[in-house]
Protein backbone atom coordinates (compact mmCIF):
# COMPACT_ATOMS: atom_id res chain seq x y z
CA UNK A 1 0.00 0.00 0.00
CA UNK A 2 0.84 3.30 -0.30
CA UNK A 3 1.89 3.96 3.26
CA UNK A 4 1.06 8.05 3.30
CA UNK A 5 -2.50 7.73 1.90
CA UNK A 6 -2.90 4.90 5.18
CA UNK A 7 -1.08 7.55 7.54
CA UNK A 8 -2.99 10.54 5.90
CA UNK A 9 -6.21 8.27 5.90
CA UNK A 10 -5.59 7.64 10.00
CA UNK A 11 -5.26 10.63 10.80
CA UNK A 12 -7.51 12.86 8.62
CA UNK A 13 -10.28 10.03 10.58
CA UNK A 14 -8.81 10.68 13.79
CA UNK A 15 -9.82 14.34 12.75
CA UNK A 16 -13.01 13.62 11.79
CA UNK A 17 -13.97 11.86 15.17
CA UNK A 18 -12.46 14.15 16.97
CA UNK A 19 -14.94 17.00 15.00
CA UNK A 20 -17.57 15.62 15.37
CA UNK A 21 -17.16 14.09 18.69
CA UNK A 22 -17.12 17.54 19.66
CA UNK A 23 -20.44 17.91 18.06
CA UNK A 24 -21.92 15.45 19.97
CA UNK A 25 -20.56 16.63 23.13
CA UNK A 26 -22.28 20.65 22.34
CA UNK A 27 -25.39 18.17 22.06
CA UNK A 28 -25.37 19.61 17.99
CA UNK A 29 -26.35 17.30 15.14
CA UNK A 30 -23.71 16.49 12.21
CA UNK A 31 -24.20 19.98 9.97
CA UNK A 32 -23.23 20.31 6.26
CA UNK A 33 -19.76 21.01 7.18
CA UNK A 34 -19.06 17.78 8.77
CA UNK A 35 -20.90 16.15 5.56
CA UNK A 36 -17.98 17.72 3.22
CA UNK A 37 -15.63 16.79 5.99
CA UNK A 38 -17.16 12.70 5.82
CA UNK A 39 -16.40 13.16 1.78
CA UNK A 40 -13.30 14.36 2.33
CA UNK A 41 -12.46 11.43 4.23
CA UNK A 42 -14.80 9.00 2.39
CA UNK A 43 -13.43 9.61 -1.13
CA UNK A 44 -9.21 8.97 0.92
CA UNK A 45 -10.80 5.58 1.23
CA UNK A 46 -12.62 4.93 -2.11
CA UNK A 47 -8.82 6.23 -3.55
CA UNK A 48 -7.16 3.72 -1.14
CA UNK A 49 -9.93 0.99 -2.51
CA UNK A 50 -8.72 1.29 -5.88
CA UNK A 51 -4.80 2.35 -5.54
CA UNK A 52 -5.22 -1.37 -3.46
CA UNK A 53 -6.94 -3.22 -6.28
CA UNK A 54 -4.73 -2.14 -8.66
CA UNK A 55 -1.94 -2.89 -7.02
CA UNK A 56 -3.27 -6.38 -6.06
CA UNK A 57 -3.55 -6.96 -9.57
CA UNK A 58 -0.29 -5.79 -10.56
CA UNK A 59 0.83 -9.12 -8.79
CA UNK A 60 1.66 -7.16 -5.27
CA UNK A 61 1.16 -10.08 -2.36
CA UNK A 62 -0.28 -8.61 1.32
CA UNK A 63 2.04 -10.57 3.53
CA UNK A 64 -1.33 -11.99 5.65
CA UNK A 65 -3.40 -12.44 2.92
CA UNK A 66 -5.08 -11.15 -0.44
CA UNK A 67 -8.48 -12.23 1.26
CA UNK A 68 -7.85 -10.56 4.96
CA UNK A 69 -6.20 -7.44 2.73
CA UNK A 70 -9.78 -6.81 0.59
CA UNK A 71 -11.70 -7.41 3.45
CA UNK A 72 -10.04 -4.39 5.00
CA UNK A 73 -10.12 -2.20 2.24
CA UNK A 74 -13.62 -3.02 1.26
CA UNK A 75 -14.58 -2.37 5.53
CA UNK A 76 -12.47 0.74 5.49
CA UNK A 77 -14.23 2.15 2.12
CA UNK A 78 -17.66 1.66 3.43
CA UNK A 79 -17.52 2.72 7.39
CA UNK A 80 -17.85 6.42 6.83
CA UNK A 81 -20.42 7.00 4.66
CA UNK A 82 -22.98 4.28 5.93
CA UNK A 83 -22.23 6.23 9.38
CA UNK A 84 -22.79 9.26 6.84
CA UNK A 85 -26.36 8.04 6.06
CA UNK A 86 -27.36 6.55 9.75
CA UNK A 87 -26.36 10.65 10.98
CA UNK A 88 -28.75 12.06 8.19
CA UNK A 89 -31.34 10.40 9.62
CA UNK A 90 -30.47 10.91 13.12
CA UNK A 91 -30.71 14.65 13.50
CA UNK A 92 -29.50 14.55 16.82
CA UNK A 93 -26.49 14.36 18.87
CA UNK A 94 -26.11 10.54 18.74
CA UNK A 95 -25.71 10.91 14.89
CA UNK A 96 -22.82 13.05 15.35
CA UNK A 97 -21.55 10.27 18.30
CA UNK A 98 -22.43 7.56 15.01
CA UNK A 99 -20.29 9.07 12.65
CA UNK A 100 -17.10 9.29 15.63
CA UNK A 101 -17.60 6.53 16.40
CA UNK A 102 -17.05 5.23 12.81
CA UNK A 103 -13.89 7.52 12.14
CA UNK A 104 -12.82 6.03 15.24
CA UNK A 105 -13.11 2.02 13.74
CA UNK A 106 -11.93 3.74 10.51
CA UNK A 107 -8.29 4.55 12.41
CA UNK A 108 -8.07 1.17 13.94
CA UNK A 109 -8.70 -0.82 10.13
CA UNK A 110 -6.06 1.52 8.60
CA UNK A 111 -3.77 0.27 11.55
CA UNK A 112 -4.82 -3.20 10.76
CA UNK A 113 -4.17 -2.55 6.73
CA UNK A 114 -0.68 -1.63 7.27
CA UNK A 115 -0.20 -4.51 9.73
CA UNK A 116 -1.51 -6.76 6.85
CA UNK A 117 0.09 -5.27 3.51
CA UNK A 118 3.38 -6.27 5.55
CA UNK A 119 4.84 -2.84 7.84
CA UNK A 120 7.10 -0.81 6.54
CA UNK A 121 7.76 -0.33 2.73
CA UNK A 122 4.87 -1.77 0.81
CA UNK B 1 -30.54 16.44 27.19
CA UNK B 2 -33.62 16.23 24.95
CA UNK B 3 -35.10 13.58 27.72
CA UNK B 4 -37.92 15.67 28.49
CA UNK B 5 -39.37 16.56 24.88
CA UNK B 6 -38.17 13.12 23.00
CA UNK B 7 -40.96 12.05 25.72
CA UNK B 8 -43.56 14.74 24.65
CA UNK B 9 -42.54 14.08 21.15
CA UNK B 10 -43.40 10.06 21.39
CA UNK B 11 -46.54 10.93 23.59
CA UNK B 12 -47.71 13.45 21.28
CA UNK B 13 -46.82 10.88 18.19
CA UNK B 14 -48.65 7.90 20.13
CA UNK B 15 -51.62 10.21 20.90
CA UNK B 16 -52.84 10.69 17.29
CA UNK B 17 -51.85 7.27 16.17
CA UNK B 18 -54.24 4.33 16.26
CA UNK B 19 -51.29 1.77 16.63
CA UNK B 20 -49.22 2.63 19.38
CA UNK B 21 -47.39 -0.29 18.31
CA UNK B 22 -45.99 1.12 15.43
CA UNK B 23 -44.55 4.14 17.60
CA UNK B 24 -42.64 1.77 19.88
CA UNK B 25 -41.29 0.21 16.75
CA UNK B 26 -39.05 3.23 15.81
CA UNK B 27 -38.09 3.70 19.09
CA UNK B 28 -34.90 1.39 19.68
CA UNK B 29 -32.39 2.36 16.61
CA UNK B 30 -32.59 6.20 17.29
CA UNK B 31 -31.39 8.22 19.88
CA UNK B 32 -28.78 6.58 21.68
CA UNK B 33 -29.66 3.45 20.35
CA UNK B 34 -28.24 4.48 16.51
CA UNK B 35 -24.93 4.74 18.24
CA UNK B 36 -25.38 0.98 19.42
CA UNK B 37 -26.81 -0.19 15.65
CA UNK B 38 -23.59 1.18 14.46
CA UNK B 39 -21.09 -0.95 16.93
CA UNK B 40 -23.09 -4.10 16.72
CA UNK B 41 -22.94 -4.12 12.99
CA UNK B 42 -19.02 -3.58 13.14
CA UNK B 43 -19.31 -5.92 15.43
CA UNK B 44 -21.05 -8.26 13.30
CA UNK B 45 -18.81 -7.72 10.19
CA UNK B 46 -15.85 -8.02 11.97
CA UNK B 47 -17.15 -11.49 13.56
CA UNK B 48 -18.83 -12.40 10.79
CA UNK B 49 -16.03 -11.94 7.89
CA UNK B 50 -13.45 -13.29 10.79
CA UNK B 51 -15.08 -16.08 11.37
CA UNK B 52 -15.99 -17.17 7.48
CA UNK B 53 -12.10 -16.92 6.36
CA UNK B 54 -11.16 -18.89 9.59
CA UNK B 55 -13.23 -21.63 9.28
CA UNK B 56 -13.07 -22.14 5.54
CA UNK B 57 -8.95 -21.12 5.35
CA UNK B 58 -7.86 -22.37 8.59
CA UNK B 59 -10.35 -24.48 10.49
CA UNK B 60 -8.02 -27.03 11.68
CA UNK B 61 -6.09 -24.89 13.62
CA UNK B 62 -8.62 -23.46 16.51
CA UNK B 63 -11.86 -24.96 15.58
CA UNK B 64 -12.97 -23.94 18.79
CA UNK B 65 -11.85 -20.67 18.71
CA UNK B 66 -13.65 -20.26 15.07
CA UNK B 67 -16.54 -21.88 16.26
CA UNK B 68 -17.13 -19.24 19.27
CA UNK B 69 -16.51 -16.87 16.65
CA UNK B 70 -19.21 -17.73 14.72
CA UNK B 71 -21.48 -17.96 17.63
CA UNK B 72 -20.78 -14.43 18.38
CA UNK B 73 -21.16 -12.88 15.18
CA UNK B 74 -25.00 -14.51 15.38
CA UNK B 75 -25.37 -13.03 18.60
CA UNK B 76 -24.16 -9.56 17.32
CA UNK B 77 -25.93 -9.83 14.36
CA UNK B 78 -29.38 -10.56 15.88
CA UNK B 79 -28.50 -7.48 18.19
CA UNK B 80 -28.24 -6.08 15.08
CA UNK B 81 -31.45 -6.42 13.12
CA UNK B 82 -33.55 -6.17 16.55
CA UNK B 83 -32.55 -2.77 17.23
CA UNK B 84 -33.43 -1.79 13.59
CA UNK B 85 -36.28 -3.61 13.61
CA UNK B 86 -37.62 -2.46 17.37
CA UNK B 87 -40.61 -3.23 18.96
CA UNK B 88 -41.30 -4.94 22.60
CA UNK B 89 -40.64 -8.28 21.00
CA UNK B 90 -37.79 -7.15 19.39
CA UNK B 91 -36.66 -5.60 22.86
CA UNK B 92 -37.16 -8.44 24.99
CA UNK B 93 -35.59 -10.90 22.27
CA UNK B 94 -32.34 -8.09 22.33
CA UNK B 95 -32.17 -8.01 25.79
CA UNK B 96 -31.72 -11.84 26.01
CA UNK B 97 -29.57 -11.95 23.73
CA UNK B 98 -27.13 -8.83 25.33
CA UNK B 99 -27.14 -10.53 28.51
CA UNK B 100 -25.88 -14.00 26.71
CA UNK B 101 -23.15 -11.81 25.04
CA UNK B 102 -22.01 -10.33 28.16
CA UNK B 103 -21.79 -14.09 29.53
CA UNK B 104 -20.04 -14.74 26.48
CA UNK B 105 -17.31 -12.33 26.87
CA UNK B 106 -17.24 -13.32 30.70
CA UNK B 107 -16.78 -17.16 30.31
CA UNK B 108 -14.66 -17.01 26.80
CA UNK B 109 -12.28 -13.84 28.50
CA UNK B 110 -12.16 -16.14 31.91
CA UNK B 111 -11.65 -19.18 30.16
CA UNK B 112 -8.81 -18.34 27.45
CA UNK B 113 -6.74 -16.98 30.58
CA UNK B 114 -7.22 -19.84 32.50
CA UNK B 115 -6.69 -22.19 29.95
CA UNK B 116 -4.82 -20.59 26.69
CA UNK B 117 -3.93 -23.99 25.09
CA UNK B 118 -7.48 -24.26 24.30
CA UNK B 119 -7.25 -21.44 22.16
CA UNK B 120 -4.34 -21.41 19.56
CA UNK B 121 -5.93 -18.41 18.08
CA UNK B 122 -8.15 -15.37 18.94
CA UNK B 123 -11.68 -15.09 19.41
CA UNK B 124 -13.49 -11.53 19.24
CA UNK B 125 -14.14 -12.37 22.57
CA UNK B 126 -10.62 -13.48 24.15
CA UNK B 127 -9.15 -11.76 26.84
CA UNK B 128 -12.05 -9.82 27.12
CA UNK B 129 -11.74 -8.40 24.18
CA UNK B 130 -8.79 -6.93 24.66
CA UNK B 131 -7.88 -7.01 20.74
CA UNK B 132 -11.08 -4.85 20.44
CA UNK B 133 -10.30 -1.93 22.82
CA UNK B 134 -12.36 -3.82 25.58
CA UNK B 135 -15.25 -2.91 23.74
CA UNK B 136 -16.74 -6.56 23.60
CA UNK B 137 -17.40 -6.23 27.44
CA UNK B 138 -18.52 -2.21 27.54
CA UNK B 139 -21.45 -2.93 24.37
CA UNK B 140 -23.60 -5.64 26.42
CA UNK B 141 -23.58 -3.34 29.32
CA UNK B 142 -24.37 -0.17 27.30
CA UNK B 143 -26.83 -2.22 25.61
CA UNK B 144 -28.33 -3.63 28.72
CA UNK B 145 -29.01 -0.49 30.14
CA UNK B 146 -30.43 1.10 26.97
CA UNK B 147 -32.86 -1.70 26.57
CA UNK B 148 -33.94 -1.21 29.95
CA UNK B 149 -34.45 2.39 29.43
CA UNK B 150 -36.46 2.14 26.34
CA UNK B 151 -38.61 0.16 27.70
CA UNK B 152 -42.59 1.14 27.73
CA UNK B 153 -45.65 1.02 29.56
Amino acid sequence: MIDALTVALGVTALLLAAWCGFAAYRDQPTKDWHFIGMAVVALLAMVQLVIGVVRLAGGADPRQGVAIFVAYLIGSAFAVPIAAFMSLTERTRWGSATVSAAAVVLAVLEVRLYDIWGGVGG
Amino acid sequence: MTGDSAGGETAKRAAGNPHPESTARTGLGQGPGRLLVMLYGVFTVAAASRSVYQLIAQYQEAPLAYILSAVSAAVYAFITVSLVRGGEGARKAAFVCCALELLGVLTVGTWTLADPSAFPDQTVWSDYGMGYLFIPVFLPVTGLMWLRRSRRG
